[in-house]
C-alpha cells in the first residue's frame, strides 16, 4: 500500500517536471526574442542586449530552465513586469480568491449531484431518470460563457437580484465576497454537476445489478439498509474519484468564468498575464495550476485505493 | 492434511416427512421484453417436504432459475407472476405485502448462489455480512450475533472462524466462500433452502467437499431444499426427488432412483445418454444426440414442446400439449407415449455407435509431438510462478491425449507452450523429432500448419466482424496456399463436415449460437489439415446436449481425418470418453499418465483417486468412497517441497513425501505413477474407491470388487 | 428507495440479470439477424433524445457545408441604420453593433466551427489511434513510456494548455486546429490503447497468432475493426468538446480573429451591449448551446446503439 503511494508520488513529480519543461518551452523558447517584443523593433541592439542580460536570457536555454525551476521550488517566483511587484504574493492572493469560489461551487454541486444521480439510478427509465439523464448530458458540454451569459441576463439584468460583475477588492473576507460568488459559483457548478450526476448514476446502476445486492435483498434486509450499507459503499467510490479530480479543476481551471464575471482569481490572472505577455507571471501561474491539478489527481487515486478493500488488501 | 471421512451414503433416504413445506401450484411467470410478452414458466407445480431435497434439472432456456427465484417473488421489474399459488409452510406468498415478504426472505428462506465471490459484498468483511442476518431476523445484538456466526461457520467446517470473519471476500478461496454463503443461508434455520447451481463454479474436488457438507446439513437441519443444476451427477448426491424442465415446463418428475432407473420421458432419456458414461473400455462409442435446438419460449410448437426433436414422435403429439400427470407411483411424465420409452441401458446401446477403438493406431503411428521437461515459469514481483514445472507428454499419430487437472494445474499453459502462444522457459518440445521454436513468431509456416487449436470460449474465438466463411477460408489461403475459389469450395465442405448448413457461410458470429460458433471454430482448426489439434476445454461452457453432439463431432472427425488431439479438460468423464491416453496434472506436474483404461483402474495416484471419488457420476447406484482433499491448491509461487501434493495427500506417508521427490513407478505398458507408495500397496489401499454396482455391468467394464474394507 | 411495486405482484428491485435473461431468451442466435446498420437504426429510433440530437446535428452539418449559399444576407455587410436592431421578420435574430444580420453571421459561422473543430478532431483521432494501437500492442516498457508522456499533456486542465500553447504560438486558425489536435491526441490514444489491451488477449487474436499472421495484419484486420465502434463514439464526443473549446477560445479572443463570424467571438464582442441589446449575445450563445447539446446527445446515442450493453445508462 505504501509502495503504491510512493510510486504514485514519484510519477507525480515526474509529470510536474515534464510539464514544467513544456511550460518553459512554450513561454521562453517559442515566442522568439523577448527583447524585441518588449522594447520594440526600433530599439538599439545594445538596449536589447542589456535587457536580455537582465532577464538572464543570454545564458543557454537549459541553464535558464534549471535556474527558473530551482528558484521556483525555493519560492522565488520573480518579478512581474506588467504588475511591477513580486509575483508570489499576487499569485497567492488570487489563489485565495479562487479557493473561495471553489468552495461555493463545491458546496453547490457535490451534494446535489450525488443526490440527483442516485435518484436517476434508483428510478431508472422513469421520467425523473430521463429528465435528469438528458439534462445532465445537455449541461456537460455547455460552455461556461454560455450558461454564465444566460445567468447574468436573467438574474442580474432582468431580475436584478445579483451583481453582474464580481470584481471584489483584494483581501475581501468570505462574507464580503459571498454575494459576488453566487452567480459564478452556479455557472461553474452547472457543468461539474453534470459530471457528478452521470458518474453517480452510472456506477449506482452498475452496482444495483450486482449479485451482492440481490443477496442483500434476499437476506430480508430493509431497503434502506440495502441502499446505504451495501449499494452506496460501492457505488460512490468512482464518484469520489471524479469529485477529487474536479477539485483540481475548480481551483485552477475556471479561466472563462473568472473572465466572464471579472473575478480576480488565478485563472483570470493567467489570462491577464497572457494578454500582457508577462512571461514570468505566465510561468509561475501555469506551473502552480498544473501542480494543483496533478496533486488532486494523486489524491483521487490514493483515496480510491484506500477506500477499495480489493486494492487495500493485496 | 486430508482424512478419509466416513461420508454419507449417496442420496437415498428419501425421507417422506409427511409435512409439505414448499408448495408451488400451477405457476405461470411472464417477462415483458423487446420481443413482446414471453411465457417463461408455464403451469408448474412442485411440492417439497421437510428434510427433502428436490432437484431441478434443465439446460439453458429451461426456466429453472426463473422458477426458483420467481416462486419466492424475486423477479426483475419486467417479470411477473401471472397465475398460480406458492405456499411456504401453508402461507401464501403471492399477494403478500412487501414488508412481510422481506421478512420471510430473511428468516424462512435461505439462498445459496452460483458464484460465491460475486454474491458477497466486496467492501464488507465476512463476519459483518453474516452477522447482519442474525441481527435482523434473530433479534440478536452484536455479541450474540458474532457468537452465532462463529457457531454457523464451525458447522460448515470452516477452519479458524474468527480469522475468517475479519477477511474480505476476495481474500478467500471459492470453496471457503461458498461455505460462508451456506452458513449465511442456514443461519435462521430456514424452512426452505434454495441452492442455485452452488458448485458449478468450483473445482471437482472442492465441489465434492461442499456436496458432502450439504448432504450432512440436510440431515441436521429440517429445511426443504430446492436444488437447481444442469449436472445429472450432482443430483444423485443430494436429491431425493428430481424434476426435469425444458423450455419452461416440466417434462418429468420422479424420485431419484426411479428417474435414473427408468425415465418415462424421451427428453430425460436423451439427457442421460448425452452425458459420457463413465466406463473405461477401449471401445469408444458416440453419445446420444438430440437433433434440433432448444426452442425459444416465444417460438414454441403447438403440441408437445419436445415433439420436433423427439424420436418417438407421432402425429397426435403435435396437436395438443400433453399434461404432466402421474403415470406410475409418484412418477409424473408429460409424454403421451411414456409406455414405449425404453430402459436406458438398452436405449444407449441402440442409439449410439462404436466409432473407434482406443490404441488401435498405436502400432502404425509413431510419436507426433513430444514434450520433455517442459517448464513455463513467470517472473512476478514477489517470486516466480511455476505454472508448468517439469512435464513430460507424448501425443501419438491419430490418437487423443487427454490432459485432466483442476484450476492451477497448468494444463492450459502446457498446451499454450506446445502451440507457441506462451513460450516455454525450459525443456524441449519436438514435432516428429525436430525441436519447435518457442513462440509462434519464430516457427515456419509449415510447422504452424501442423498444429492448430480450438479455444475454450466460443464467443471470443471468432472475430465478430468477420463472416463465418471468411474465418474458415483464412487458414486455407494463408497456410495451405490455395486460391480463393478453391478455399471457398473447401470451406463449404468443412461447414458440411461440422454439420452446419452452407447458408451460414455469410453469417456473422453474433448470429450463431454457442454450439454453432464452436463448430465453426472446429472447422477453422481443421481447415489447413493439421496433424494435431489442441482442444482447450472446448465444450465446458455449453449445454449438456450440445456438449454431447460436439464430442461426437470431434470423434468422428478424428476417425475421418486421422488427426491427433490434445484434449484438455477439468471434466474427467469427458476426458475418459474421448482419450486414448490420459495424463493427470497437479500444480504444474504430471502425477499419473498411461492409457485411458489403465489410468482409471487400480492402482491410482492418490490425486487421481481423489478425483475419481469426487466426480459426481449420474448413477445413483455407484459407490464412491469419499476420499477428500483438505485445503486448497497452493499458489504456483510456493510449490511444496518433495512431492508437491503432500500437504493435501490423503495417503501421506511421512517425511519422505516432504523431503524427496517421488520416483516414477512403472505399471503395465506405458502406465506411470509419480508416488512414493509402491503400486501393489496402492492397489491394496485403494480397493473399493469406485464401485459400480447394479444389475449387469456393460460388456468390458471393470468390476472394482466389493464395498470398502 | 428500493421499494417494491405492489400493484402488479412484482418487485422493482433488480434489473434482469444475465442468467435470467439467458434463461428466458434461450440460447442466443441460431437465426439470421438483420444487417448491423439496420439494427443500429432500429435502436436509435427507440431513443428519442438521441434521435433528436442526431437530426439537429445533421442540420448544422448541412449549414456548415452550404452556409454561405443559404444565408439570407451577406454576413459582412454593414448597415448603419440597423445597428443593434431588435429581431424582426426580416432579420430573425436581429442585428449587431455594425448592423450586420446576426442570423446570417451565425449560419456562416457554423462552417468555421465545424472546420476548425472537425479538422482538429480528425487529426487527433488519426494520430491518437496510431499511438494507441502502437502502445497497446507492444506493451511493456514502450507502452509505459508512451503513456507517461501522454500523461504529461493530460496533467494540464485543457483550457490552460490551449492558452499556453496559443499564447506562445500566436492565435490563428491553423494554430487553433493544431492546439485542438494536440489536446485530444492523448485522450483518443488512451481509449484506443485500452481497447487494444482488451482485444489483444481475446481468443480470436490468439487464433490469428497461431495461424502465423503478421503483426500488421493482426493490428489492422483483427483488432482495429473491433475497436471501431468505441472509437467512433469517442471521436464523436471529442468533436462535441472541440466545439466547446473553439468557442471558448474565440470568446477569449484567442481563436479566430475578427471580422470572422466566430460564435465565441460574437459573444465576446456583444458583452458590451448586453444591457441594451441582449439578443446580440443571446442568440450566438443559444446556438452554441444547441450544437453542443445535440452533439452530446448524438454521441451518447451512438454509444448506446453500437456498444454491447446498449440500453444501460
Amino acid at each position: 500500500m505504501s509502495r503504491f503511494i510512493l510510486r504514485r508520488l514519484g510519477f507525480m513529480v515526474l509529470t510536474v517536471l515534464l510539464a514544467s519543461v513544456v511550460i518553459f518551452w512554450a513561454t521562453t523558447v517559442l515566442p522568439g526574442d523577448v527583447a524585441s517584443q518588449t522594447l520594440g523593433r526600433f530599439a538599439t541592439e545594445q538596449a536589447k542586449q542589456e535587457l536580455r542580460h537582465k532577464l538572464g536570457l543570454d545564458k543557454p536555454v537549459t541553464t535558464q530552465y534549471t535556474t527558473w525551476l530551482s528558484n521556483y521550488v525555493r519560492g522565488d517566483w520573480g518579478d512581474s513586469p506588467s504588475m511591477a511587484t513580486k509575483v508570489r504574493p499576487v499569485v497567492f492572493e488570487r489563489l485565495r480568491n479562487s479557493l473561495m469560489l471553489a468552495l461555493v461551487a463545491f458546496a453547490m454541486y457535490v451534494p446535489l449531484g450525488i443526490f440527483l444521480g442516485l435518484i436517476a439510478a434508483l428510478r431508472k427509465n422513469t421520467w425523473p431518470d430521463n429528465l435528469i439523464s438528458v439534462g445532465s448530458l445537455a449541461f456537460i458540454g455547455l460552455p461556461e460563457f454560455v450558461s454564465g451569459t444566460f445567468l447574468i441576463a436573467i438574474f442580474a439584468i432582468e431580475l436584478q437580484w445579483l451583481p453582474s460583475q464580481s470584481s471584489i477588492d483584494p483581501g475581501s473576507s468570505f462574507a464580503e465576497a459571498f454575494p459576488y460568488l453566487i452567480l459564478p459559483g452556479i455557472t461553474v457548478a452547472l457543468t461539474s454537476l453534470a459530471y457528478v450526476v452521470r458518474m453517480t448514476r452510472s456506477s449506482t446502476v452498475d452496482v444495483l445489478q450486482m449479485d451482492y445486492v440481490r443477496t442483500a435483498n434476499l437476506k430480508g434486509l430493509p431497503p434502506r439498509r440495502v441502499l446505504f450499507t451495501h449499494v452506496l459503499r460501492n457505488s460512490l467510490l468512482p464518484t469520489v474519484t471524479v469529485v477529487a479530480i474536479g477539485i483540481g479543476w475548480l481551483i485552477g481551471g475556471l479561466i472563462i468564468t473568472e473572465s466572464l464575471f471579472d473575478y480576480p482569481g488565478i485563472g483570470r490572472l493567467l489570462l491577464f498575464a497572457i494578454e500582457r505577455r508577462d512571461l514570468v507571471l505566465i510561468q509561475a501561474t501555469a506551473l502552480l495550476i498544473v501542480i494543483i491539478y496533478v496533486v488532486a489527481n494523486l489524491v483521487a487515486d490514493v483515496l480510491y485505493a484506500v477506500l477499495n478493500p480489493r486494492i487495500r488488501y493485496t | 492434511m486430508a482424512t478419509i471421512m466416513q461420508g454419507p451414503a449417496p442420496s437415498g433416504e428419501a425421507a417422506k416427512a409427511p409435512r409439505p413445506v414448499f408448495e408451488i401450484e400451477g405457476l405461470h411467470i411472464d417477462y415483458t421484453t423487446e420481443l413482446g410478452v414471453l411465457h417463461a414458466v408455464r403451469d408448474v407445480s412442485i411440492t417439497v417436504h421437510e428434510h427433502e431435497s428436490f432437484g431441478l434439472v434443465g439446460e439453458s432456456g429451461s426456466g429453472k432459475s426463473t422458477l426458483a427465484m420467481g416462486s419466492i417473488r424475486y423477479l426483475a421489474s419486467n417479470g411477473k407472476v401471472t397465475d398460480g399459488s406458492v405456499r411456504l409452510n401453508g402461507q401464501e406468498l403471492l399477494g403478500l405485502p412487501a414488508k412481510q415478504l422481506r421478512e420471510l426472505w430473511g428468516s424462512s428462506i435461505g439462498v445459496v448462489y452460483q458464484s460465491p465471490l460475486s454474491a458477497l459484498n466486496p467492501s464488507i468483511v465476512i463476519g459483518k455480512q453474516l452477522a447482519e442476518v442474525a441481527r435482523q431476523h434473530l433479534g440478536m445484538d452484536a455479541s450474540a450475533a458474532k457468537a452465532r456466526v462463529v457457531e454457523m461457520l464451525t458447522k460448515v467446517a470452516m477452519p479458524d472462524p474468527e480469522a475468517v470473519m475479519k477477511r474480505y471476500p476476495h481474500q478467500l478461496s471459492g470453496g471457503m466462500l461458498q461455505r460462508c454463503v451456506i452458513a449465511m443461508a442456514l443461519m435462521t434455520d430456514p424452512s426452505l433452502l434454495i441452492m442455485d447451481e452452488p458448485t458449478t463454479a468450483l473445482d471437482v474436488t472442492t465441489q465434492a467437499v461442499v456436496l458432502d457438507l450439504v448432504a450432512e446439513l440436510k440431515r441436521e437441519f429440517e429445511s426443504a431444499i430446492l436444488y437447481i443444476t444442469h449436472d445429472l451427477g450432482v443430483i444423485t448426491k443430494i436429491c431425493d426427488r428430481v424434476g426435469v424442465m425444458y423450455a419452461g415446463e416440466f417434462m418429468e418428475q420422479a424420485d431419484l432412483r426411479g428417474l435414473f432407473a427408468r425415465p418415462l420421458h424421451p427428453y430425460t432419456l436423451d439427457l442421460l445418454g448425452c452425458v459420457p458414461h463413465f466406463d473405461p473400455t477401449p471401445e469408444k462409442r458416440s453419445l446420444v444426440t438430440i437433433p434440433g435446438a432448444i426452442p425459444r419460449v416465444d417460438e414454441l410448437p403447438p403440441g408437445c414442446i419436445f415433439a420436433p426433436r423427439c424420436e418417438f414422435v407421432e402425429e397426435a403429439c403435435t396437436i395438443a400439449r400433453p399434461p404432466l400427470e402421474e403415470v406410475a407411483d409418484e412418477h409424473l411424465s408429460a409424454c403421451r407415449r411414456w409406455r414405449i420409452v425404453p430402459p436406458p441401458a438398452e436405449y444407449l446401446r441402440e442409439a449410439t455407435a462404436a466409432l473407434r477403438t482406443a490404441g488401435a493406431s498405436a502400432e502404425q503411428g509413431g510419436v507426433l509431438v513430444e514434450a520433455k521437461d517442459t517448464e513455463v515459469h513467470f517472473k512476478a514481483p514477489k517470486g516466480v510462478i511455476r505454472a508448468v514445472d517439469g512435464v513430460d507428454l507424448e501425443v501419438r499419430v491419430g490418437e487423443t491425449l487427454g490432459v485432466v487437472g483442476e484450476s492451477g494445474s497448468g494444463k492450459t499453459t502446457v498446451a499454450r507452450a506446445i502451440i507457441g502462444l506462451t513460450p516455454a522457459t525450459g525443456g524441449d518440445i519436438k514435432l516428429r523429432g525436430s525441436s519447435l521454436a518457442r513462440t509462434t513468431g519464430k516457427r515456419p509456416r509449415s510447422t504452424l500448419r501442423e498444429i492448430q487449436m480450438v479455444f475454450q470460449n466460443p464467443d471470443a474465438s471468432l472475430n465478430p466482424t468477420r463472416s463465418v466463411g471468411d474465418a474458415i477460408m483464412r487458414p486455407l489461403t494463408l497456410l495451405s496456399g490455395v486460391s480463393r475459389e478453391e478455399a471457398k469450395r473447401r470451406a463449404q465442405d468443412l461447414l458440411r463436415s461440422v454439420s452446419l448448413p452452407v447458408s451460414y457461410f455469410d453469417r456473422l458470429p453474433h448470429e450463431l449460437s454457442g454450439g454453432e460458433k464452436q463448430r465453426v471454430a472446429i472447422a477453422r482448426a481443421f481447415a489447413a489439415e493439421p496433424e494435431l489439434i489442441l482442444c482447450d476445454e472446448p465444450i465446458s461452457s455449453l449445454d449438456v446436449s450440445v456438449q454431447g453432439s460436439l464430442m461426437n463431432l470431434l470423434m468422428q472427425l478424428q476417425v475421418d481425418k486421422q488427426t491427433s488431439y490434445l484434449f484438455i479438460s477439468h471434466d474427467l468423464s469427458a476426458v475418459q470418453h474421448l482419450s486414448d491416453t490420459i495424463a493427470v496434472v497437479y500444480l504444474g506436474h504430471v502425477m499419473e499418465i498411461g492409457d485411458a483404461v489403465q489410468v482409471l483402474t487400480l492402482p491410482f495416484h492418490p490425486y487421481t483417486e481423489a478425483l475419481l471419488s469426487a466426480v459426481p457420476l449420474p448413477d445413483p447406484d455407484v459407490k464412491q468412497k469419499p476420499i477428500r482433499l483438505g485445503g486448497s491448491v497452493p499458489s504456483a509461487m510456493h510449490v511444496p517441497t518433495g512431492c508437491r501434493f503432500h500437504p493435501r495427500c490423503p495417503r501421506f506417508l511421512g517425511d519422505v513425501c516432504v523431503n524427496e521427490e517421488p520416483p516414477w513407478r512403472e505399471g503395465q505398458g506405458d502406465h506411470r505413477i509419480y508416488c512414493h507408495i509402491p503400486l501393489d500397496e496402492l492397489s491394496r489401499l485403494q480397493t473399493g474407491t469406485l464401485v459400480f454396482s447394479g444389475a449387469e455391468p456393460a460388456a468390458g467394464s471393470i468390476d472394482y470388487g466389493e464395498d470398502d474394507r | 428507495m428500493v421499494e417494491p411495486n405492489l400493484t402488479d405482484e412484482s418487485f422493482d428491485t433488480a434489473i434482469m440479470d444475465e442468467t435470467m435473461a439467458k434463461e428466458v431468451l434461450g440460447p442466443d442466435g441460431g437465426r439470421a439477424r438483420p444487417a448491423t446498420w439496420r439494427l443500429y437504426w432500429r435502436r436509435l429510433r427507440k431513443r428519442p433524445a438521441a434521435l433528436v440530437g442526431t437530426i439537429i446535428f445533421c442540420v448544422f452539418l448541412f449549414l456548415a457545408v452550404f452556409g454561405p449559399w443559404v444565408a439570407p444576407y451577406d454576413y459582412q455587410k454593414q448597415n448603419a441604420e440597423l445597428r443593434l436592431a431588435k429581431p424582426a421578420l426580416t432579420h430573425p435574430f436581429g442585428n449587431d453593433q455594425f448592423g450586420r444580420d446576426i442570423f446570417s453571421r451565425i449560419i456562416v459561422g457554423t462552417r468555421n466551427i465545424f472546420l476548425i473543430g472537425g479538422l482538429g478532431t480528425l487529426i487527433a483521432v488519426i494520430i491518437g489511434t496510431a499511438i494507441g494501437l502502437l502502445a497497446g500492442y507492444i506493451g511493456g516498457t514502450g507502452d509505459e513510456v508512451i503513456m507517461r508522456l501522454l500523461d504529461v499533456l493530460l496533467s494540464f486542465p485543457s483550457l490552460l494548455l490551449a492558452l499556453v500553447l496559443l499564447a506562445a504560438a500566436g492565435p490563428s486558425n491553423r494554430n487553433v486546429v493544431l492546439v485542438v489536435a494536440v489536446l485530444y491526441i492523448p485522450m483518443v490514444a488512451r481509449v484506443v490503447r485500452s481497447m487494444v489491451l482488451d482485444l489483444k488477449n481475446k481468443e480470436f487474436v490468439e487464433a490469428a497468432r497461431v495461424r502465423g499472421e503478421g503483426r500488421g495484419y493482426i493490428l489492422f484486420r483483427e483488432i482495429l475493426p473491433n475497436a471501431l465502434p468505441p472509437l467512433l463514439v469517442e471521436a464523436s464526443m471529442r468533436f462535441s468538446y472541440s466545439i466547446f473549446l473553439v468557442a471558448s477560445l474565440g470568446y477569449l479572443g484567442l481563436g479566430v480573429q475578427p471580422p470572422s463570424p466566430d460564435w465565441g467571438l460574437q459573444i465576446n464582442e456583444a458583452k458590451n451591449f448586453v444591457q441594451i441589446a441582449p439578443w446580440v449575445m443571446l442568440f450566438p450563445a443559444a446556438i452554441i448551446a444547441l450544437l453542443v447539446i445535440s452533439t452530446s446527445l448524438m454521441s451518447d446515442g451512438l454509444r448506446q446503439v453500437m456498444l454491447p450493453g446498449g440500453g444501460r445508462n
